[in-house]
This record gives structure tokens, sequence and C-alpha cells, in this order.
């Protein structure tokens, strides 16, 4: 990302900055579209007029990677598909999210199987868990809802060295859970 | 040319109708739709009406949950200070959320009526440790979950049918 390693720690500036960067990540962010079960007819019920995540900026789901800024993964994530969702995930471009959209993606739910990943923070960063199976579709804006929140309180110089931000916050620990 | 024209006219027909129309879309966070009455959300411990924990520590609940996601350690009850009405009560009861599936076999199984799933939807962690739900962060306060209606209904003025509690 280019703002981030040019603008360094300027005091005020960056705070300021911070603010204003930080309100338009949240105020425009496309998901991609990624149903791989059950949770994706919520997920399209979300979208859809009577619940509308278009009030919240997920204006529309992306069919490329390229476009998109958050990855719900909405349902079971098999071992054949894991390789392609951490694939997709690296053609998004940064900064990225991840929402583990319920019990199956988030820790395999009831499927403990071996055909089944347990939980795609395996393979991916996840940034919001959402419980439910499936979640409705008022929960699952719950979870955007608090990804919002998290995002807001990122701060910009964690970006600096260009390095994903979620490693670097896991690194220090400041990655508190919820309560 | 004319037929294309008023194609294009018949079309504008239905935004103009839908222009003046009230939108559907349920304001979310702000406005929350009612959830049904036999709606199944997260769980909570309830107790009788004389502050003892319903839950006698029977581990019946993880034994019939399918995804394995309760944990209970019974305890022995002392006598002189008695938790719940049996003889033992839970010492550690756990539900993970990210396992739970909602199906309510819990429910079922329960001989005392102490688990119930409520309407609370609303479960989203940062952490997936965060998604443990510990026996006090279950349970009832001790004047409450006697029976009364959950507050989604309270709005609309229903009341549970059949009722959640049951008293033995």
């Amino acid at each position: 990302m280019g703002l981030e390693e040019k603008a360094g720690d300027l005091g005020i500036v960056t705070t300021t900055l911070e603010g204003v960067v930080n309100w338009g990540r949240t105020k425009a962010m496309w998901p991609m579209l990624f149903g791989l079960a059950c949770c994706a007819i919520e997920m399209m019920a979300g979208q859809a007029s009577n619940y509308d995540m278009s009030r919240f900026g997920l204006e529309l789901m992306r069919a490329s990677p390229r476009q998109a800024d958050l990855m719900i993964v909405a349902g079971r994530v098999s071992r054949k598909m894991a390789p392609v969702l951490r694939r997709l995930y690296d053609q998004m471009p940064e900064p990225k999210w991840v929402v583990a959209m319920g019990d199956c993606a988030s820790c395999g739910g009831v499927y403990n199987n071996y055909a089944i990943v347990q939980g795609v923070d395996e393979i991916v960063p996840v940034d919001v868990y959402v419980a439910g199976c499936p979640p409705r579709p008022e929960a699952l804006i719950d979870g955007i809802l608090q990804l919002h929140e998290k995002i807001k309180r990122d701060k910009i110089t964690d970006h600096a060295d260009g390095k994903p931000v979620r490693i670097e916050q896991a690194e220090r620990g400041a990655l508190k859970p919820l309560g | 040319m004319l037929k294309g024209t008023m194609a294009y006219f018949k079309g504008l027909k239905t935004t103009a109708k839908y222009l003046f129309k009230k939108p559907v879309t349920v304001e979310y966070p702000e406005v929350k739709r009612p959830v049904r009455e036999r709606f199944r959300g997260r769980h909570e411990l309830k107790r009788f009406a004389n502050g003892l924990e319903r839950c006698i520590g029977c581990s019946l609940c993880a034994a019939a949950c399918p995804a394995d996601a309760i944990y209970v350690v019974p305890g022995q009850n002392d006598p002189a200070k008695p938790r719940s009405a049996g003889e033992r009560h839970a010492a550690v009861y756990e539900i993970n959320m990210l396992r739970c599936i909602f199906c309510g076999y819990c429910e079922d199984a329960c001989p005392t009526n102490a688990i119930v799933l409520e309407h609370q939807y609303e479960l989203a962690f940062y952490d997936r440790r965060a998604s443990i739900y510990t026996q006090d962060m279950l349970l009832v306060p001790v004047d409450k979950g006697h029976g009364e209606v959950p507050p989604v209904l309270q709005q609309t003025g229903k009341q549970l049918n059949p009722p959640a509690q049951i008293d033995l």
C-alpha cells in the first residue's frame, strides 16, 4: 500500500488522516462472491432488499477477487476447496478482510471429519467469526459492523513497513478477544 | 420504433410504482425484526424461582450434542448451601458458540429444563477463544429466568406457546 509507506509517523497529521482513511474503508467495502454452502443463502438474503447490506457500503458482490476488499467465507470449506480459497485470498488487493460466516467456516462446526477444514483460519487470517448455523442475515450484518469497529481502531503506521497488518497485530498480541 | 418506446415507458411504470411505496428494508441495527417464538438462539441456563440453578450437571446435553459443543464437569452440592436442586451441580459448564449448530437437542435432553435456547442471535467474535461461553455468562441473574417473555417478543406483546419454562 502506497499511502501508509509514505506517510510514516507524523503525529497529529496521521491520526486525522487515519480517521479519514478508516472511515473510507468502512464505507465502501465490496465483498467477494464466495458462497460455499447453506450460509450463502443467508448471505444472499442479507444482500437482498429486506436487509440490504448496501446500506453499509457493501454495495455489490464482486465475482473477481481483484475488485474485492472483503471475503465472506459462507459455508464449509472442504480440503479440496482450501487451496482455491487461499489463491483467491492472495489475489485480493490489500487492505483485505475476512469474515468467517457460520460455524463450519469458523471452526468446522458439526463436520468434525477428515474432509472439512476445521476453520478457515488454518489457511487465511480471519477478522470476525460469526456464529450460527446458518447465521441470520442480521447476525451477518452484525458481524460486519463489528469488523467496521475493528477497522476504525486500525493504526496507519501499522502498515508502514508494508507487512500485512493482521500478522503484525498477532505478533504483538493486539488482537484481544471481544469479551 | 414506437413499440420500443412503449416498452421503455412500460418499464418506467414499475419504477414509478415503487417510487411511492414504502421500502421493505428493515433498518437492522436500529429496528430489529422480531424472531419466531420457537427461534433457537443463544443458550441460557435457567433457575428455579427460589434462585437455585436448574442444572444438575448430568451431562445429558453434552451427550445429545451432535457437534460436541458442550462441556460439563459435575460437582457435589454442599448440603448446607446448595447451588442446584439436585445432589450435584455443574461445576464447569461451557458451550462453544462456534461449534453449536443451535439444533435444540440439548434443550430436549435436559431433564430439568435448565438449558433453553433463547432469542439472541448476534454472536460475532474477533477471536475463537472468545466464543466459548462459560457458566457465568450463560446463567441468568437470580431474579430472572423463570419463564418470562423474551424482550423481542415483549415488543410485539406475544406470549410463548408452549412456555419456555415448565416447573417440575
